[in-house]
């Protein structure tokens, strides 16, 4: 029997020295819980020690000390997002200084611009990318990622229909790249990867990214965008 | 560099929950899926309730006709092959289809084997009424299940005791000891390491999806409340009246599948569902599930 499947990640989970240092009581990551694999997420933020909550509406935008973008359907995602007017919402509190951590079809959403196409995007980081990048799912792979920014220790990547970034503003910092391709890149409170990290039970990426909310925390709550918020 | 490993194939199953495959026939229906938010689609020839109608053998989709929607959408197409026709699965895969659905739907080419799936770098889904099939069906390369239900009908009854049925046997295994895993395995005609593995986790080791005979936002809510990880939609959208306006209903329903509030919103306002077929009717040697 080939070695299974679906996460046995729970066992690789391990906590390490790495503890989360917020002193707020509750520090609560919102996963876009539309469409795609957010139950992966949470559970690699629960792990990694923050509080998980799935955002569908945007009154469960509230109160957030950063958002994550899961893998799925770009498409499906960004056409949910404009129907429960979740875009304008996100852009006004990633613009007040909440920071947004995409995956693959999150990646897509932050970005500025598709190379074809035409859809909803929330225009967060000034990269343009290229969807389904490196061809149909029967080139889907996985391959071990040099991120110089997370330690000698390579990531072990997972790209599924995965886009790439095909050009980069020079305000953003590409973290990692596959075969010349930018696949990981950085720009303020937004990070963003082509990859799957939540398949793999590696919580570094998980935890830059915990660490960029603390801090973005500590220069004071995005208030004014919370209070706009309404319903 | 690896290809085509389980994890790629299950996990872009992973990326597919929470969404909606319908099914199309060509270009245009695939084109309004998008539009609607499914997140994949299901390309063939005939629709299932137009594949009960039509009677005869049912085979894969023209290779033509699979292309043309591949060049109408970015999102994943799917393709459907007969069980045990491994030649058909060679011509998807060299298509380059995103999944292989092989199906009961099409007429089997094979009554005694499946598809050995794991010789393909195109990952499969395959259908199951009970945990002991969707477990066979795993242990041949499966990296995705859907419950069978009963394709065509408009009917979400079947859908509905397939999966309480999975559900209800996954429980079990979990009140189990060791001990008893053995003559559980053997009663479910399945792998001993995936019945063990079941018995752990509480859960099937691959995504899991509902199909057959869904055919309004309410059954897909149903389907998600009841355990389904993404919904199938075959001749539910294209059958019915205003199929661009329920495809889309059905996206929202199967999102806020616990949002009775949203529910009620998007049910509105449908025009004619696709009718319905009474089971009973069908007589039990009529039913697709049981191939």
């Amino acid at each position: 029997m080939p070695a299974l499947f679906r996460e046995t990640q729970n066992a690789k989970l391990g906590t390490g020295n790495w503890k989360l240092e917020t002193e707020q009581p509750s520090f609560t990551i919102g996963v876009i819980a539309l469409q795609g694999a957010f139950r992966e997420h949470c559970r690699a933020l629960e792990s990694a020690g923050a509080c998980a909550r799935e955002v569908r509406r945007r009154r469960e935008l509230e109160g957030l000390a950063g958002l994550v973008i899961p893998g799925g359907e770009s498409t499906t995602i960004g056409k949910l997002m404009v129907s429960y007017r979740l875009l304008e919402s996100v852009r006004a509190l990633a613009g007040a200084g909440m920071p947004v951590f995409g995956t693959c079809a999150g990646l897509v959403m932050l970005a500025s611009g598709v190379v074809e196409g035409d859809q909803p995007l929330l225009n967060l980081m000034d990269i343009e990318v290229r969807r389904n990048a490196f061809g149909r799912q029967v080139k889907s792979f996985e391959a071990d990622l040099d991120v110089p920014l997370l330690g000698e220790e390579p990531f072990h990547g997972i790209f599924i229909r995965a886009p790439w970034i095909e050009r980069a503003g020079q305000d953003v910092e590409v973290l990692a790249r596959y075969d010349a391709h930018p696949v990981a890149a950085r720009q303020g409170g937004m990070l963003v990867t082509a990859f799957h990290p939540e398949l793999t039970g590696d919580l570094r990426l998980h935890r830059l990214f915990l660490e960029m909310a603390v801090s973005a925390r500590r220069e004071g709550p995005p208030a004014a965008a919370l209070r706009s918020l309404g319903n | 560099m690896k290809i085509g490993t389980m994890t790629v194939k299950a996990g872009l199953a992973e990326m597919l929950k929470g969404g909606v495959i319908m099914d199309v026939t060509n270009a245009e229906q695939a084109r309004i899926a998008e539009e609607a938010g499914a997140c994949a689609v299901m390309a063939l020839e005939r629709v299932p309730s137009d594949i009960r109608a039509a009677g005869g053998v049912a085979r894969m989709a023209d290779p033509d006709k699979i292309r043309e929607i591949q060049e109408t959408v970015s999102i994943p197409v799917m393709a459907k092959a007969r069980i045990g026709h491994f030649v058909e699965a060679q011509i998807l895969e060299a298509l380059e289809v995103d999944y292989i659905d092989e199906s009961e739907v099409l007429t089997p080419a094979d009554e005694s084997n499946h598809i050995n799936k794991w010789k393909f770098k195109v990952p499969f889904v395959c259908g199951a009424i009970n945990l002991g099939e969707a477990l066979r069906r795993v242990s041949e390369g499966a990296a995705m299940i859907r419950t069978k239900g009963e394709a065509g009908t408009g009917n979400v009854v079947e859908a509905v005791r397939h999966m309480r049925t999975i559900t209800a046997e996954i429980k079990r295994l979990a009140g189990m000891d060791e001990d008893e895993l053995f003559k559980a395995a053997k009663e479910l005609r399945a792998p001993y390491e995936l019945v063990k593995w079941v018995a752990e986790n509480g859960r099937l080791p691959v995504v899991n999806f509902s199909a057959g005979g869904l055919a309004t936002p309410a059954d897909a809510a149903l389907m998600m409340q009841l355990g389904a990880e993404g919904v199938f939609v075959g001749s539910g959208i294209f059958k019915s009246a205003e199929p661009a306006a329920r495809g889309k209903a059905i996206v929202e329903a199967t999102t806020h599948f616990n949002d009775p509030q949203i529910l009620a919103k998007v049910s509105s306002g449908l025009k004619e569902a696709m009718a319905g077929l009474d089971i009973k009717d069908i007589g039990e040697e009529n039913l697709i599930q049981h191939r």
